[in-house]
């Protein structure tokens, strides 16, 4: 019998969700009845997720790609010769020369939905662990001046310079050090942390290696949240194999070098994201807020220096030390070096992963990749960087989108999610979620976040209800973000106003005033 | 040796407490004990029952009142079981811009409770989750653990409808996995008046799951 046939069904929940296994199952199922000798291997996600559960054909000519496909397109399928690369009407041809894919600009995400993520051997074969041992032959100084220079900011929201924090936690002393990398990925609009983790876990294993030779930590924890079965189990699976073949333990990679790590659960915690909170709750405590200073690097978990970081963060360290710190920095504009991985989500007919250098804009990444809205309807306003981030309209999309640029238009770009509503929504119902959503999840230690998101959702109702204290609720709303934004111990406090006053300044419509609300199409003055 | 003092079998232990003290020896020696051993409670009982909270104070050389507080602080953790079948739809921003507030408000009237309650009958417990990481896919949700996305009002009929019909082909009668359960494809979409096996719409409002207050 000849060679078998290679499929890749994948197996990140994105592909779960919509049934990716009852496809492979039907796949074998057909092949078997066929006599068609196939090997079905379950990669990550090529992140084209609208086009998810998406089958890969391997071919001499590359990976070809059919999707969305459903079990029973599977006997058409079969029928068409897609072994072979048949032309059916899902079939997308090769997947690299999908424009989607085409037009990134993957560093960080190389091997995500290519490489199997069960295997260490593929990740080795695939570029992998190419970082690390370039970092082992280097004095920890050169790591941390590479990734200095690199610019790598952190990727979780804050942008603070990854090579600043790494380097202020190698010079802290301590009895111990830890890395601990936050995947409390709680961000509506965001997975980028998850299709790492379930596509490429090794990828941030290695990362965190680095980091713990660079910083001379020795232990680390990736935090992952409940909400994330499949990134545990991969993760898990990924740290128990990179340790048995020897790229954890006492003597990494027989450089001499010690590092391991292990998985901790979240439990629910939206605030747990923030990384004191996740320090407390890594400690075994409630994930309320710690005043800083000290800061983590100086006494972090267990008090000892501690380097924490966004998955994306520790994840895109490998590549800086693979194939130079300049590189990795020349992508990129200004102060906002490299790549971001923006993730495209809500409205859009073609959500997914776009892994982008800084500077592109965001129409360009909702028109362009997106393909505009999936209703067909004209988009409205876009949330870009989470619950915390800022509602932009039409008018401010042509943005570039690095640090400092969304700064001066009073937003930023966060995780890098990005959730757009068509004309549909209503902009007062938003802002009242986002205060809503903040006395939901504060963690309750300092009084503008804990009592003020509830006088916010009040308020808000009040100003949406109309009647002659509009205007002076509004005054009181404006007054209430300033007291959140100046007196919140953390972002989940200070950052709540960005939704809430965005969506004001820019939808006032929405916000009673006797103008009916913009559920219909004339009140958006904004482009498709 | 280690001095913390975990007391042994007594005569009276109830399974909760045989639970905890397995937990516990499992777990003691890693750093912050408290959320793993917590998890692995809830993983064997599907909730953490309070009469454990002593046991756990008492080994862990905590305050009763700090075990408590961290098991109602995570919103993950539960003091009371569930319903058979625990549904979590995304309330979240990028749920609500495809119509995630109608498949919620479908859930409600669907399984017969409101969010964060369980049915009369014990069979559904329906909660509020703030995004599962299937954005791109919205709306989504999760039955008993697994994900779902793109979500319909009759594709979550049909998805309730298997998980039931799963459950009950696993625990016994084969016939069972008959009732509803089709295959669920959203090509296959059919009108939602294929009745699933739901239960009568009534509300026990004071089965609140998730952390609200747990005394008992």
């Amino acid at each position: 019998m000849s060679a078998p046939f290679i499929l890749y069904v994948p197996q990140d929940a994105a592909a779960l969700a919509v049934d990716a296994d009852a496809v492979a199952q039907a796949i074998a199922h057909e092949a078997t009845a066929r006599g068609q000798n196939v090997r079905i291997i379950r990669n990550g996600s090529r992140g084209l997720l609208w086009l998810e559960p998406m089958v890969e054909i391997a071919t001499p000519q590359g990976r070809i790609a059919y999707g969305p496909v459903a079990p029973e397109d599977v006997p058409g399928l079969f029928d068409a010769r897609w072994l072979n690369g048949g032309a059916h009407p899902l079939a997308h041809g090769l997947t690299d020369a999908i424009p989607y894919l085409a037009q990134q600009e993957r560093l960080t995400f190389a091997r995500v939905g290519i490489v199997d993520p069960r295997s260490v051997e593929d990740y080795v074969a695939h570029d992998g662990y190419a970082g690390l041992r370039a970092a082992v032959a280097m004095p920890p100084e050169d790591i941390l001046a590479a990734i200095t220079t690199s610019g790598l900011r952190g990727r979780g929201g804050a942008a603070f310079p990854a090579g600043i924090k790494w380097k202020t936690v190698a010079s802290a002393a301590g009895p111990r050090k830890y890395i601990v990398c936050n995947a409390d990925e709680g961000d509506s609009g965001t997975f980028a942390d998850r299709l790492l983790m379930e596509g490429d876990p090794f990828t941030l294993i290695e990362g965190m290696t680095i980091a713990g030779i660079a910083t001379g930590a020795t232990q680390g924890f990736v935090y992952i949240r409940s909400e994330y079965p499949h990134a545990i189990t991969a993760m898990q699976a990924a740290i128990d194999a990179a340790r048995a073949s020897g790229w954890l333990g006492a003597d990494i990679a027989a450089s001499g070098r010690r590092f391991d790590m292990d998985v901790r659960v979240g439990a629910g915690a939206y605030i747990c994201g923030e990384e004191t909170s996740l320090l407390e709750s890594l400690e075994g405590k409630r994930g309320v807020v710690r005043a800083k200073p000290p800061l983590p690097a100086i006494a972090g978990l267990f008090g000892c220096p501690t380097v924490i970081n966004n998955v994306i963060t520790l994840a895109s360290v490998p590549t800086i030390l693979a194939h130079g710190a300049e590189r990795y920095r020349d992508f990129g504009v200004g102060r906002s070096q490299g790549t971001l991985p923006f993730q495209l989500a809500g409205n859009l007919r073609q959500g997914g992963l776009v892994e982008k250098a800084f500077g592109v804009t965001l129409r360009t990444l909702i028109d362009t990749f997106g393909g505009g809205s999936a209703s067909g309807r004209p988009l409205r306003a876009v949330q870009v960087g989470g619950p915390l981030g800022a509602y932009l309209p039409a008018a401010q999309w042509d943005a570039p989108m690095d640090y400092e640029s969304y700064v001066k238009i009073g937003a930023m770009i966060g995780h890098g999610g990005i959730v757009a509503f068509d004309d549909t929504v209503d902009m007062a119902r938003m802002a009242r979620y986002a205060m809503a959503f903040c006395a939901i999840e504060s963690c309750g230690k300092c009084t503008p976040c804990r009592i003020g998101a509830t006088r916010g959702v009040e308020t808000i109702e009040k100003i949406a209800a109309g009647g002659p204290q509009r205007e002076q609720q509004i005054h009181l709303l404006r007054d209430l973000c300033d007291t959140m934004m100046g007196g919140s111990l953390c972002a989940m406090g200070g950052m709540t106003p960005y939704p809430v006053l965005s969506a004001l300044d820019h939808f006032p419509e929405d916000f009673g005033g006797g103008a009916s609300h913009a559920s219909s199409p004339q009140t958006a003055t904004h482009a498709a | 040796m280690d001095t913390r003092v975990v007391p042994l079998a007594a005569p009276s232990c109830s399974p909760a407490i045989a639970a905890a003290r397995e937990a516990i020896a499992q777990h003691r020696d890693t750093p912050g004990p408290l959320l793993p051993i917590l998890h692995a409670i809830q993983h064997r009982l599907r909730c953490i029952p309070p009469e454990t909270v002593g046991t756990l104070a008492e080994a862990l050389n905590l305050s009763r009142a700090e075990v408590h507080g961290v098991i109602t602080f995570y919103p993950h953790f539960r003091t009371a079981p569930p319903g058979d079948h625990v549904i979590e739809v995304c309330r979240a921003e990028s749920c609500q811009s495809r119509g995630g507030e109608a498949i919620a408000a479908h859930a409600e009237a669907r399984l017969g409770c409101t969010f964060n309650t369980t049915t009369d009958d014990g069979r559904y417990t329906l909660e509020s989750v703030y995004c599962l990481g299937l954005c791109a896919q919205s709306p989504s949700m999760m039955i008993d653990g697994k994900p779902y996305a793109r979500i319909t009002p009759a594709r979550f009929d049909r998805l309730v409808a298997n998980a039931v019909a799963a459950a009950a082909a696993a625990t016994a009668s084969p016939p069972a996995a008959a009732m509803g359960g089709q295959r669920d494809t959203p090509s296959t979409a059919t009108a939602g008046n294929d009745q699933p096996p739901f239960a009568a719409p009534t509300v026990h409002p004071t089965a609140a799951p998730g952390n609200s207050e747990a005394s008992a």
